[in-house]
């Protein structure tokens, strides 16, 4: 039996950006013991990377913005596959939400009136995101951080979480996982987890995401018995950078062109005006003169069509690519410099400046950047009750990128950091009144903590089996060239059964050196989450035989009414025994895939659709 | 697909050569410099370099990073002896034909190999006094949120960009060549989050006393190492710790101000009560209406 140390709370927290950060707070102000277990040191997670601000309908710039023309942009940016319930509390609680930072320490930028100044991003009919320059990721991370600290919320940080354990009825109770700096091993036990753990990226070559964004809460929650929906719905930000290969992928903030920036092609053409898709016609300026207009007066204008939603404006990058119209090296060129003054480049988009400046070499306040796609952000995820974050399984909570529903097929910028303030206020609730509603002892299986710990070292036993680096690169290169941006029937099939080889690579890799801060190592644990989040991702996209919001089928090319109808949902049987996948996890062949049905719209907010002051 | 076009560029990016590293690995226990030599590429940054090492020659090779874009300070290192971001260091700005040394932060103990025991600092941020608004007026409670100038909020702005990499920790002599001192000084990183609290337009604290007694303010002797490290380009000598160096010295020693607060009556929340709000004492206590309502506040602040 290997050894381990325990720990027992009311609630856990895995993962500690936005989403988690904000459960424990409210689970610990509830009174309940709460800890928060991350697997990077607190305030590191990938929130710190937003930028460009948060979405809420304030109206501290547009008095007219409210929570109703919030929600129609969030589900028309959705493309209608959103949970209509998650985006109406989404909208109707983001504005207290953000007030609420302002009371814990969160200093926004001002408007003249000294309230939270807000700016235009793609797909909010109104300047809604409130901000920090282009840091504002970082301001909400720091002010949680600190409120959370300042609270007393147990923290447990580098700690990679392997395994949920669930009780003999089948209630999650807790988790096992390995402290890095030690290599030595933790079990929890609490009367309820919430999984808050974020995205999925580092499956892709070419990211906005840190090495952490290896679907660990959304493939932890199949293994214990909670869904999944519209996995294949994955972002691709426009804006990624491409140049030099070293950043390639790294983000460049929609305020960029929120701001005024505008994107061309080598021809020097605007082109984002040949893309103007029907759905967004009425409400997107056709010439580039009304436009520009739209920056100072929003009423009596139209927006630029820079300022689609993202898989808009991604999809119009890669078709000017593919045509030949592209950069240099393979994006398109994004133009700030000749549109706002060097000091307000400098004031409004620092980062920007710095990031540019420091690891390209070029001066944006002189230059165009060069831009293309880059993999950012799972729309789908864990699959929850709206007003809870109750999972399907029991005891299970979950908030924050790694859940799925709110943002459908396609998320509008902005909406993540409300996502994670709004949901994971509410998974602090869910799972403090779950705990508080249990009874008796926490059990947990101490066979399978034994068994998840002995399958986590076993690539130290092994000799001679493959790197788990090269693993992981094959498997971003398959994820890259097959389940990309741009989708096919054939490639899917291809990648699908390229995914089930490298399970069984990744089932014999080997380790070598001691179990104290070892990345390769590390690495062999993250490869059956990500394993299992790109099996769903590539299943998911196979079946949505549609093109849709984050979603694009070339050989199907069309949005179909029927597959717009029903969400596809994945799990893994409850009742599986089957350990031979990578880590002695359920294999990637055992996941299923259902359609079901989208909860219909009440008639009142099928109503808010047609707002004539929305467009 | 558009990703044969990527690759294209993968290929071309042209291999500036072979690059001599040497990486300093070990652990609490003692270690020493190890040579390796590997191929580098046009445009990379010294993390780059750092990763290529471990997918090829040492996948046990221990290092911190996150974002890989200088925004969460996780890969600070000491390259060619300087305190810096691995991520944020081109290696074209290193000269070119000569090794390259990457150690680990020297002012904290070593974990493993360039990751090292960064837990002080936490610790630290644990007993500073919480944010402490004020109450909302009338006007703010109808308008829904703090009215605040943007000149106002721009100063604690400043100390809010702060990355945590720890790097202006590390580079302090006050501790980096004196542990025992990490008792009782707080460090650049710090005095930077007091003066973010101080010059806030809505916290009502007082922290002078405490950074004077507890948190070692006069040990800093402004020698800017830690400004000129700052990967954030904050000026936390100039404008944090000079400015709370000044705010120290006129509420201890500036006799006009001590006649004023004992005619006038402070009101900004004391010492005691400053402490109270730090979490290693409990839940916040602070009223921030207490000298408003009259209440005796003890002496010091």
């Amino acid at each position: 039996m290997p050894e381990y140390e325990t720990h027992d709370f009311d609630v856990i927290v895995i993962g500690a950006g936005g989403a988690g950060l904000r459960a424990a707070i409210e689970a610990n102000a509830k009174g309940l013991r709460t800890a928060l277990v991350c697997k990077s040191l607190l305030g590191k997670a990938h929130t710190v990377m937003a930028e460009g601000g948060v979405a809420a309908a304030l109206g501290n710039v547009y008095p007219e913005d409210n929570w109703e023309v919030h929600f129609r942009d969030t589900m028309r940016g959705g493309k209608m596959l959103n949970n209509w319930r998650m985006a109406q509390l989404h909208a109707q609680e983001a504005p207290d939400r953000v007030r609420e930072l302002e009371e814990w320490g969160a200093l926004f930028d001002r408007t003249k009136d000294g309230l939270i100044l807000q700016r235009d991003f793609g797909g909010h009919r109104y300047a809604r995101l409130a901000h920090v320059g282009d840091r504002t990721g970082l301001e909400m991370i720091r002010t949680l951080q600190q409120k959370a600290v300042a609270d007393g919320v147990e923290v447990f940080m580098e700690v990679k979480v392997l395994r949920l354990l669930r009780d003999a009825d089948g209630v999650v109770s807790g988790a096992v996982g390995y402290w890095r700096p030690s290599g030595e091993f933790v079990a929890f036990t609490a009367k309820s987890v919430v999984l808050a753990t974020g995205g999925i990226g580092r499956s892709w070559m070419y990211t906005t995401n840190s090495w952490e964004s290896t679907g660990d809460g959304v493939a932890m929650a199949l293994w214990a018995g909670a869904d999944a929906i519209e996995m294949e719905c994955v972002q691709f930000h426009p804006t990624g950078m491409v140049w030099p290969m070293s950043v390639r992928g790294l983000l460049v903030t929609e305020a960029v062109r929120g701001d005024g920036g505008v994107l061309r092609n080598s021809d020097g053409e605007r082109f984002m005006f040949d893309y103007i898709p029907e759905m967004f016609a009425a409400e997107t300026a056709d010439s580039e003169a009304e436009g520009d207009r739209w920056y100072d007066d929003h009423a009596n204008n139209r927006r630029p069509p820079e300022l689609l939603p993202r898989d808009e404006v991604a999809r119009s990058i890669n078709s000017e690519v593919k045509a030949g119209r592209g950069s240099p090296h393979g994006g398109v060129f994004l133009d700030i410099a000749s549109r706002l003054s060097a000091e307000d480049i400098r004031r409004r988009l620092p980062s920007m400046y710095h990031q540019f400046k420091e690891l390209a070499g070029v001066d944006i306040t002189a230059e165009a950047m060069e831009v293309g796609p880059t993999c950012h952000y799972a729309n789908g995820g864990v699959r929850v009750d709206a007003d809870s974050t109750a999972t399907t399984a029991p005891g299970l909570f979950a908030a924050g990128e790694l859940a799925g529903g709110l943002h459908g097929s396609n998320r509008l910028g902005g909406n993540s950091l409300s996502d994670l303030i709004v949901f994971g206020r509410r998974a602090g609730i869910g799972a403090a009144e779950f705990a508080e509603g249990r009874t008796g002892r926490v059990t947990v299986d101490e066979g399978e903590i034994a068994s998840t710990i002995e399958a986590a070292l076993a690539p130290f036993e092994r000799d001679g089996g493959e790197s788990p680096y090269d693993v992981h690169h094959d498997l971003q290169t398959t994820m890259q060239d097959l389940v990309g941006i741009i989708r096919t029937g054939s490639e899917l099939e291809e990648a699908m059964g390229k995914i089930e080889a490298l399970e069984e690579r990744a089932a014999n890799v080997s380790a070598s050196g001691g179990h104290q801060y070892n990345p390769g190592w590390n690495l062999a644990t993250d490869l059956p989450s990500m394993l299992t989040v790109s099996r769903c991702v590539a299943q998911g996209a196979l079946n949505r035989k549609e093109s849709r919001g984050g979603h694009t089928r070339e050989d199907f090319p069309r949005p179909d009414p029927e597959m717009g109808s029903v969400n596809f949902v994945q799990g893994i049987p409850t009742s599986t025994t089957d350990t031979s996948g990578a880590g002695g996890t359920p294999s990637v062949r055992s996941i299923t895939i259902t359609p079901v049905p989208i909860p219909v719209m009440p008639d009142e907010l099928k109503a808010l659709m047609e707002l004539k002051e929305a467009y | 697909m558009a990703d044969e076009i990527v690759r294209q560029y993968v290929d071309s990016a042209s291999t500036t050569g072979n690059v001599t590293m040497n990486v300093w690995r070990g652990d609490a226990g003692g270690g020493s410099f190890v040579e390796y030599e590997l191929e580098a590429k046009e445009g990379e940054v010294v993390l780059d370099v750092i990763h290529r090492m471990q997918a090829t020659q040492a996948p046990d090779l221990a290092c911190r990073w996150n974002c890989k874009a200088g925004k969460c300070g996780s890969c600070s290192a000491e390259i060619n002896g300087k305190p810096a971001l691995m991520c944020m260091t081109r290696m074209e700005t290193l000269p070119a034909g000569e090794p390259i040394t990457v150690a680990p932060l020297k002012a904290f103990p070593i974990i493993r190999d360039l990751v090292t025991d960064v837990s002080y600092n936490y610790e630290v941020a644990k007993r500073i006094p919480s944010f402490n608004p004020r109450p909302k007026t009338t006007d703010e409670l109808k308008a829904g949120g703090y009215r605040m100038a943007q000149i106002d909020v721009e100063r604690s702005q400043e100390f809010r960009k702060c990355i945590e990499c720890f790097l202006c920790q590390d580079v302090c002599h006050v501790i980096r060549d004196h542990e025992e001192n990490k008792t009782t000084f707080a460090g650049p990183r710090f005095f930077a989050r007091s003066a973010e609290l101080e010059m806030h337009p809505l916290d009502v604290t007082d922290r002078r006393a405490i950074l004077r007694e507890e948190q070692g303010l006069g040990m800093c002797n402004i020698t800017k190492c830690c400004t000129e490290v700052c990967p954030e380009h904050i000026k936390i000598t100039d404008n944090a710790i000079i400015p709370l160096k000044e705010r120290v010295v006129d509420a201890s020693y500036d006799p006009v101000a001590w006649l004023g607060r004992k005619i006038l009556r402070r009101t900004k929340a004391s010492v005691a009560e400053a402490r109270a709000t730090s979490p290693v004492n409990g839940p916040p206590a602070v009223q921030p209406d207490a000298a408003v309502r009259g209440i005796p506040t003890a002496v010091g602040g």
